[in-house]
């Protein structure tokens, strides 16, 4: 029975080659995987992204939810303003604030009303969204593009929610404050270079 | 042995009437019907919109359901024949709407009355029919390509609802509403993508 899985999943690989791409424009959107790579290149997104799925999941119900749904839509909204031109001050100062601000929260359990920790991370969404939004290379296909940005977005958020989840146990909370420490490292890492 | 005559007498026609075989589709494809079901499965525009509004209505109950299944394959089939002699419109504007609008009303667990939701199911369909159509004229595959689209549409939406219809933990709703953030985000992020174009 494993043969035969394996030989129809051999089948099924030789029958859908890749398509080989060998003239990719240096710096060019290349659809879904660009979009999906994106947010992941760069580690003072990341940090801040993983920090909203851990501090939800230390809230609890409806923050565990709440946040990562408000997130990518306020993100888009300031990627929507990048992409339009409409400037955003200091933007890479508010970048590396956010890994302060929500590492600290993770860190010292802050437990805010749910709308001023829904206040906090969009204000953060909005200037991430801005950075992607100036940044965003011309693409051939803007929806997938988008798209691959999108999930990666989510993607980190339940990474992070996925690890908050650990809050239910002693340990756990223990390890998702030193998941907030690292962030709030990270954080002020980012600051320091924004400052510089 | 009567029996093995009537079986006999049923086949002879069926071997003398058999179609010919077409091997070569390579000019026509699979025909304009399955043209059209590969141009909905192939526009991740609208299979995203249409998604996200059959989560919605799947979500607000079978009453909604109801009506949106219907009414957004009709609407599509309607706006695709009244489009078809149009010149093609802005796609992307279009399909950034319908995204904006279908991704919303998930994502915000918007609770319209059944009538609304019935407007808004037809309000899309034509929106994106309309696009199809325009669009479909050129290729000449209309209007049994919108057919197909339209079919497509039906299926697709109705599958999705009649696993949406049963959900009732928390959690699977809510991996609803964050696919519905999501559809919205795309939405903006397209918007922004064709202004962005356009300047």
């Amino acid at each position: 029975m494993l043969k035969l899985s394996f030989l129809f999943l051999f089948a099924v690989a030789l029958l859908t080659p890749g398509v080989a791409d060998a003239h990719i424009v240096a710096g060019e959107a290349a659809g879904f995987l660009s979009g999906l790579a994106h947010p992941v290149s760069g580690l003072d997104h990341v940090i801040a992204m993983v920090a909203v799925g851990l501090w939800g999941a230390s809230l609890g119900l409806p923050a565990l939810w709440l946040l990562p749904v408000a997130f990518p839509v306020v993100m888009a909204f300031g990627g929507f303003l990048g992409l339009i031109g409409v400037p955003l001050p200091a933007t890479e100062l508010g970048i590396a604030l956010s890994g302060v601000v929500l590492g600290a929260a993770v860190l010292t359990g802050a437990r805010p009303p749910l709308w001023a920790a829904l206040a906090v991370v969009a204000v953060f969404a909005l200037f991430h969204g801005h950075a992607h939004g100036t940044e965003l290379p011309p693409g051939q296909d803007g929806l997938l593009y988008s798209l691959g940005f999108v999930i990666a977005t989510g993607s980190l958020h339940a990474l992070g929610i996925g690890i908050g989840v650990l809050h239910r146990w002693n340990w756990g909370r223990r390890l998702v404050r030193l998941a907030g420490g690292g962030v709030l490292g990270g954080g002020l890492f980012f600051l320091w270079e924004a400052l510089a | 042995m009567k029996r093995r005559s009537v079986l006999l007498v049923a086949a002879g026609p069926l071997v003398l009437l058999s179609a010919p075989a077409q091997a070569h589709l390579v000019t026509t494809g699979l025909g304009p019907v399955y043209d059209g079901v590969a141009h909905f499965a192939l526009s991740l525009g609208d299979v995203l919109c249409v998604l996200a509004f059959a989560l919605f209505a799947g979500l607000r109950g079978p009453r909604h359901g109801r009506w949106a299944l219907f009414l957004l394959a009709a609407g599509w089939l309607a706006g695709g024949i009244f489009a078809l002699p149009l010149p093609a419109p802005v796609v992307w504007g279009l399909t950034a709407a319908g995204l904006l609008l279908a991704g919303g009303l998930l994502a915000f667990d918007a609770r319209p009355p059944v009538a609304a939701t019935a407007a808004l199911a037809l309000g899309l369909g034509l929106l994106h029919g309309d696009v199809n159509g325009a669009g479909l004229s050129d290729e000449g595959v209309a209007p049994l390509g919108l057919l197909g689209i339209a079919a497509t549409v039906f299926v697709f939406s109705a599958s999705v609802m009649a696993l949406t219809l049963p959900l009732r933990a928390l959690w699977s709703r809510t991996a609803a509403r964050v696919a519905g953030s999501w559809v919205t985000a795309v939405g903006l992020l397209q918007v922004g993508w064709l202004i962005h174009a356009g300047g």
